[in-house]
C-alpha cells in the first residue's frame, strides 16, 4: 500500500525532514501489515529492507544449538527494524519475527541507497538518524552487559 | 508516639515468594505501631540476633500492617527472608522523605523502575491509582535481570486494569517470554510522554536512574520534574550517627527521595 508524506512524517524517524524530501522518502515507502509470529527474516540472510514500526512489537533474535531462540531485543513504535544494509556485506546479523501484530512502512534498500545517493542532502539526514538508532542500541547493550540487577556481591562488610 | 531509636516488634501475618531471592513480608503489630509511612519512606528492619537493614515500605499506605519486600544479599536480608509467619521481627522508623515531595497531582506520573526498585515505587502507585483523577496518565516503565527476576508480576495486570500503562522489559529472554527485551530506558522512548506535564519518580541501581534520569531530561523533561530514591548506609535512621552521608546530605533524613538535580552533582563525585 502506498504511502502519503504526512503519514510518514509522523514516524520519529522520519519527523523534520523537508516537505521535499519526505515527498521523495513516501514514494518509495510502502505500508505492511503483519500478523503476530510472521518471521521477516532469518540471521545470514540477504538485508535489503528497513522497516519503520508504526505499531506492534518485533523481537530480534538469534538461533542458538541445542536451546530455544534468544531474544537480542525487541524493538516497538517509533523504532526501526533493519540496519545491517548499511555496510558491507549486507546481510542479516539476528533474525527477526512479529511478536505481536505491526503495522510498519517498509522501504527498499536499494532505493534508499540510490534515493541518498542522488540527494547528499537526504543522504546525510537519513544517516544521522541511522547512526543515532546504532548508537542508542550501542549504549544499551553496553549498560545491559553491566548486568545491573545482578545480586551485589556479598563482602564482609555488607552485612546488609 | 515510638521513639523512634527502639524497635517496634510486628509479628509476620504473611509470607510471599517473589523470585528465587526476594520475599514480600505483612507485618501486624504485636504492640503500638510505628507511625503511619508516606510512599518512599523506609524502616529499619531488625532480625533479633542478626542485625538491622534499611527496607522500604512496598505496600499501600493508610493500613496498620507493613508491607516489605527484601532481597536475600547478605546476612540480616537473608535471615528477613527467611523468616515465617508469626515469628516477630523489629521495626523502627518510619524513616526519610517521601515521592509526595514530587507534587505530581494534576500531572501524569511516571513511575521507572529497576530490579527490587519496583518496591519503594510500590506505595505511591497504589496510592495514585486509589485517587483516579488525582493525575493524568500513569504510567509504570520496569526493567527486570529476565522473567524470572519480575517483582509483583501477578499484579501487573490489576494495575492496567485500573487504569496504569504498565510496560516491561528484561535483559534476557528466550523466545517463550512474550514481552519486551532490553533496557528500560527504551521503553522511554515509547511512552509517547508529555515532557511538560510529566512528573518523574525513579528506583533502581544507581547507575540505571542516572542513566534513566539523563534520558528523561534528554526527552525533555526538567530535572525539577525527576525523582530518584537513593540509598547509602543508613543505619541510626534518624540523622545522628553520618553512615548515609552524601556530601551535604544525610540520606536517611534528606532521602531516600531526592531530586535529581540536586543529587546528579554529588553522584558525580567519586568520594562520595
Amino acid at each position: 500500500m502506498s504511502v502519503v508524506a504526512s503519514d510518514l512524517a509522523s514516524h520519529r524517524f522520519a519527523a523534520d525532514l523537508g516537505q521535499s524530501q519526505l515527498d521523495r522518502l513516501a514514494a518509495i515507502a510502502s505500508t505492511v501489515e503483519l500478523a503476530a509470529g510472521t518471521r521477516l527474516f532469518e540471521e545470514g540472510g540477504q538485508a535489503t529492507s528497513l522497516w519503520l514500526i508504526r505499531t506492534g512489537r518485533i523481537a530480534l533474535d538469534l538461533q542458538v544449538p541445542g536451546r530455544d531462540r534468544l531474544i537480542v531485543e525487541t524493538l516497538g513504535p517509533g523504532d526501526e527494524l533493519g540496519l545491517s544494509w548499511l555496510l558491507p556485506p549486507a546481510r542479516w546479523q539476528f533474525g527477526a519475527v512479529a511478536q505481536v501484530g505491526v503495522s510498519a512502512f517498509e522501504l527498499s534498500s536499494a532505493e534508499v541507497t540510490c534515493l541518498c545517493e542522488s540527494d547528499h542532502e537526504l543522504g546525510y539526514q537519513l544517516s544521522r538518524r541511522l547512526l543515532d538508532t546504532a548508537i542508542g542500541r550501542l549504549q544499551a547493550a553496553r549498560i545491559r552487559i553491566l548486568d545491573l540487577y545482578a545480586a551485589p556481591s556479598r563482602t564482609a562488610s555488607g552485612s546488609s | 508516639m515510638n521513639d523512634c531509636r527502639y524497635p517496634v516488634r510486628y509479628r509476620i501475618s504473611a509470607r510471599a515468594e517473589e523470585t528465587h531471592d526476594t520475599v514480600t513480608l505483612t507485618l501486624e503489630p504485636a504492640e503500638d505501631p510505628i507511625a503511619a509511612f508516606r510512599p518512599g519512606q523506609f524502616t529499619m528492619l531488625y532480625s533479633f540476633g542478626v542485625g538491622e537493614i534499611p527496607i522500604s515500605v512496598s505496600g499501600p499506605p493508610g493500613q496498620p500492617s507493613l508491607t516489605h519486600t527484601i532481597r536475600s544479599v547478605g546476612a540480616v536480608s537473608a535471615a528477613l527472608c527467611a523468616a515465617q509467619p508469626g515469628q516477630v521481627i523489629g521495626v523502627r522508623g518510619p524513616f526519610g522523605t517521601s515521592w509526595d515531595d514530587a507534587d505530581a497531582v494534576g500531572r501524569d506520573l511516571l513511575l521507572v523502575a529497576g530490579g527490587i526498585g519496583l518496591a519503594p515505587l510500590r506505595p505511591a502507585l497504589l496510592s495514585a491509582l486509589a485517587q483516579a483523577g488525582r493525575y493524568g496518565r500513569i504510567i509504570v516503565l520496569a526493567g527486570a535481570r529476565s522473567p524470572a527476576d519480575l517483582v509483583f508480576a501477578a499484579e501487573y495486570d490489576r494495575w492496567r486494569d485500573r487504569g496504569a500503562e504498565v510496560d516491561i522489559t528484561v535483559d534476557k529472554a528466550d523466545a517463550r517470554w512474550p514481552g519486551q527485551v532490553g533496557v528500560v530506558t527504551q521503553l522511554i522512548g515509547r511512552a509517547d510522554l508529555d515532557p511538560a506535564r510529566t512528573t518523574a519518580l525513579i528506583c533502581g541501581p544507581e547507575v540505571m536512574m542516572r542513566i534513566t534520569a539523563r534520558a528523561l531530561m534528554a526527552a525533555g523533561l526538567p530535572a525539577a520534574t525527576v525523582w530518584i530514591s537513593l540509598e547509602r548506609n543508613m543505619q541510626c535512621g534518624i540523622a545522628e550517627c553520618g553512615h548515609c552521608q552524601l556530601g551535604p546530605l544525610l540520606l536517611c533524613r534528606d532521602g531516600p527521595v531526592v531530586n535529581f538535580g540536586a543529587a546528579e552533582p554529588l553522584l558525580m563525585v567519586r568520594e562520595l
